[in-house]
């Protein structure tokens, strides 16, 4: 067998356990084998032909939520969230279709069936039936009632049908910028990719949002997909590369945090290495193209106690933490206030908060009392993933709070309207 | 090998959910925070009582197979590392801080406290638990009593065992056994306490732990002096102490830990020093303000390129945390590290450093040193891949001529790692015979039938643990194999 988990990663770990105090499942559990320490030995271990990529080593390598705060911890510098994502690939190649590879890899990741599914959603949302499906979850089970609060409200329009493909900059152009819209985002959040466009043309900056642009891959990637990924990646690498921009800006921390990751993705390609290197060096967070480029400070600044939740994809994948926590501590004056653990997984984790809704909640609780205990009333945080699962745990506990996306925010700041 | 039958009683005492064997649970429970070292358990056991662990040790007795405590498995002497025929039982999920008693200044822990969790939790009492191991933050109260662990206030403060006032323990008979109390005076009987105390889990299973406070310093400065040369960090170390200033920690990094350690922290260190000091002084305002003062000249006039101090409380923690990450962090060079141990008399530290360096330049092997300087602790750590045997080999060689030069300096050959499987030959090999002796009786007569994680510190009898093959078979396999067949070392 080609060892297709590289060993000079494996080697890398030295089971220190200096990453177990940072993670989510080893939290949960308390078991061994369901920190990375474990994982990575589980891995060496059936690389070494010891073990069988069996079902307990598969639910093991799944339970992981792709968090990487073990890597931001690891001081010997282990690529954890590789590693992870080779081992599934190997369960992914062990294991018949699950639900979980269905979604992803017939549904999220293929436009015209997203789409048809979220026009099937929406139906179901506008026509009432969802309403009365849930006060029928509700006095059936609370679990259910728990799930289904997971659905955020499928916008109305994608962004991309409504904007155009070119949006001029207000005043006198920076340059062109590139913006994915995203599947998710666009899907659940349409009105973040408008957001986003507005704030960057209103600080002078052309916009192109790529009409022949796909999936980033990001999803089917970290569920064990070892080709799709590279072929999405290859796709959107010529499309982007087509609008000449200077820089991709993106709004989702998965996303972005997948795209940056092009470049190693596609390393061994030969017609595509180097295009995906300088593709992923164009390839920056929202709050990261805004600080690093600059941007107009709206008049006023949030006029309730405001938390920053980091998204684990922007803070540990991406290691952007300084810019969104500087510009978000900027939007909200003095109504900033410190959250608790604001690194710690908040259970979203791409679609784990479907497939493993259980342990997700857990999660979840943990984040939820920490926002509470925050005094906070707004929390702002940069994934559509973190604003779903969020904005759930706000339902389910009746609360008044709203968790809202950076470019929001700026946006309805410079409007001068409510948030 | 445990046997179905055996299975059936030992699910019988700890419930079908809290007996695990699934090769992917015996798999994580094969290895600990130790390079190079790892074995198979038989199965894993969840206590919920002190009465399992009790019956656990009576079937233990009779049927003659080996428990091995662990907590959160962050040793570096291979002191959880299970042997043959053998269950792991797993204290980490014991996790409560029983009660923090202001008017004795004392708290009563379970064995799976997690340290660092202790510290802050006391400290937000104002008070204070100095004994602070670099893996303080997922380390356990039970391992660290268990191994007696230093860390990096051992120079002012001590380490674990003057901490320790107390303990409810099971005995590898299954007594259940209390010793100490919250006195501060007690003579009552032999100090027995400090037997137990880094008895590396061979000697009892700690179930309660009974610590000792004290006030909080009311004030505290921490600084990073660099150096050209490690012997100029050297001499800053003697003229401290010489000057009769006592600080709370005074660490030491050299180059290539300083490099490992700034790529991962970002502390802006410059990465060209020769070395690096850590100081931190604590006590009364006053005290902290004169002592800071006369170290920043002390360093300067030893020839520190630069003095700087941590502007507020964040940086300082920021500084301590990427020294504690010192030994992971040089896993950046080369992917296994060996950590040692060696300790020498304070004013033999200069004198060790040069000797690691001249031995390691030598045998031409990497070794990357960092570590207590102001208790003379010092952990040279081999840079090495473990998938190269003939470095392996190598880098041995060089640590067997740094445990024998330790001694010979008056040192010893483990400051707070413990003995485990790691150092066990050197130990056996540098120490007197009456004194091996001693910790052989005291085996014996505690444990007659080994059954306590057999095979650490000392062989009472051969047995088969160490490194990788697990059963007799496999040994002697080995055995016939190799060429020096007694080296199980790391």
């Amino acid at each position: 067998m080609t060892p297709r988990i590289p060993d000079d990663l494996l080697t890398q770990c030295m089971h220190c356990g200096l990453c177990l105090p940072v993670c989510p499942t080893y939290a949960l559990t308390g078991m061994e084998k369901s920190s990375p320490r474990g994982r990575i030995r589980l891995m060496k271990s059936v690389m070494e032909g010891a073990l069988p990529v069996s079902h307990e080593f598969a639910e093991e390598m799944n339970f992981c939520l792709d968090c990487q705060a073990c890597e931001t911890a690891c001081p010997a510098g282990v690529k954890y969230g590789e590693l992870v994502e080779s081992a599934r690939v190997l369960v992914d190649e062990n294991r018949p279709l699950t639900l979980k590879k269905f979604i992803l890899r017939y549904i999220v990741s293929k436009r015209p069936v997203l789409k048809f599914v979220a026009g099937l959603l929406r139906v179901y949302q506008i026509s009432g039936i969802e309403k009365g499906v849930l006060v029928l979850l509700r006095k059936l089970s609370s679990n259910l009632y728990a799930r289904a609060l997971l659905m955020p409200r499928i916008s109305r329009r994608s962004a991309r049908a409504t904007l155009p493909e070119t949006i001029e900059s207000q005043g006198n152009s920076r340059g062109t910028v590139a913006v994915l819209t995203g599947c998710v985002m666009d899907v659940f959040y349409s009105d973040i990719n408008v957001d986003t466009v507005e704030v960057l043309v209103r600080n002078n900056w052309k916009v192109v949002i790529p009409r022949k642009q796909v999936c980033c891959g990001s999803l089917s990637g970290h569920y064990g997909d070892s080709e799709l990924p590279k072929r999405l990646a290859r796709e959107n690498i010529k499309v982007f590369e087509e609008t000449g921009a200077l820089y991709y800006v993106i709004n989702s921390a998965g996303c972005g945090a997948f795209m940056k990751g092009y470049a190693s993705l596609l390393s061994d390609d030969p017609e595509f290495s180097q295009k995906a290197a300088r593709f992923s060096s164009k390839v920056l967070d929202f709050s990261e193209f805004l600080f690093k480029t600059g941007y107009e400070i709206p008049q006023r600044a949030i006029g309730k106690k405001t938390v920053y939740h980091e998204a684990c994809h922007l803070v540990h994948s991406q290691k952007v933490s300084k810019e969104p926590n500087a510009i978000v501590s900027q939007l909200a004056g003095t109504n900033i206030c410190e959250l608790n653990e604001s690194t710690w997984c908040c259970g979203s984790a791409g679609i784990y908060n479907i497939v493993r809704y259980e342990d997700a909640a857990k999660l979840l609780e943990r984040k939820m009392e920490n926002i509470i205990a925050s005094g906070a009333e707004i929390v702002i945080t940069g994934n559509p993933g973190c604003l779903a699962q969020i904005d759930a745990g706000i339902k389910q506990r009746g609360l008044p709070l709203k968790v809202v996306h950076p470019a929001t925010v700026l946006n309805r700041l410079y409007k001068s309207e409510e948030i | 090998m445990i046997t179905e039958a055996l299975k059936k009683k030992l699910k019988e005492i700890f419930g079908e959910s809290n007996f695990l064997d699934s090769p992917e649970h015996r798999i994580a429970y094969s290895y600990d925070g130790t390079a190079l070292l790892g074995a198979l358990p038989d199965a894993i056991l969840i206590p919920t009582n002190v009465e399992q662990l009790s019956r656990l040790m009576k079937l233990a007795n009779e049927e003659r197979f080996a428990v091995i405590p662990r907590g959160s498995g962050t040793g570096l002497s291979g002191g959880s590392i299970p042997s043959e025929n053998s269950v792991i039982i797993l204290m980490n999920k014991w996790d409560k801080i029983i009660q923090i008693d202001p008017d004795n200044l004392t708290a009563w822990v379970e064995p799976g406290v997690i340290t660092g969790r202790f510290q802050s939790q006391v400290e937000s009492m104002k008070f204070f638990y100095p004994p602070d191991p670099g893996s303080s933050q997922i380390c356990t109260i039970g391992g660290n009593v268990a191994e007696n662990a230093g860390g990096l206030r051992g120079l002012k403060y001590g380490v674990t065992k003057n901490y320790v006032l107390g303990f409810e323990a099971v005995m590898p008979n299954g007594d259940v056994m209390h010793i100490g109390g919250k006195n501060t005076k007690d003579v009552a009987g032999y100090n027995l306490k400090d037997v137990l105390v880094g008895s590396e889990g061979t000697l009892c299973v700690f179930t309660k732990i009974l610590l000792k406070l004290i006030p909080i310093p009311s004030a505290s400065k921490t600084f990073l002096a660099f150096y050209d040369s490690i012997g100029r960090a050297a001499e800053t170390v003697s003229a401290i102490i010489s000057a009769r200033i006592m600080p709370a920690m005074l660490e030491f990094l050299d180059n290539p830990t300083i490099r490992a350690v700034e790529d991962f922290s970002h502390l802006g260190m410059d990465k060209n020093s020769g070395a690096v000091l850590l100081i931190e002084v604590d006590g009364p305002r006053a005290v902290v303000d004169e002592d800071a003062s006369a170290i920043a000249q002390i360093c300067k006039s030893a020839g520190a390129v630069t003095v700087r101090a941590a502007t507020d409380n964040a940086e300082a923690a920021r500084l301590k945390a990427a020294r504690k990450s010192a030994f992971a962090a040089l896993a950046r060079i080369r992917p296994t590290t060996i950590l040692e141990d060696v300790t020498v008399p304070r004013s033999e530290v200069p004198v060790m450093v040069d000797f690691i360096n001249e031995t390691a330049k030598k045998h031409a092997v990497q070794i990357g040193t960092f570590g207590h300087a102001g208790d003379g602790n010092l952990h040279p750590t081999g840079l090495t891949d473990e998938r190269d045997k003939k470095e392996i080999e190598k880098v041995k060689e060089v640590f067997r001529k740094l445990f024998a030069k330790a001694v010979e300096l008056g040192g010893t050959i483990t400051g707070e790692h413990g003995v485990g499987l790691a150092k066990k030959a050197f130990l056996e090999e540098l120490y007197d015979s009456p004194y091996i002796e001693l910790l052989k009786t005291t085996k014996r007569m505690l444990d007659p039938n080994l059954i306590l994680n057999p095979g650490k510190i000392i062989s009472v009898e051969p047995r088969c643990e160490g490194a990788l093959p697990r059963s007799r078979e496999q040994i002697e396999k080995a055995t016939r194999n190799m060429d020096n067949p007694s080296e199980a070392y790391f």
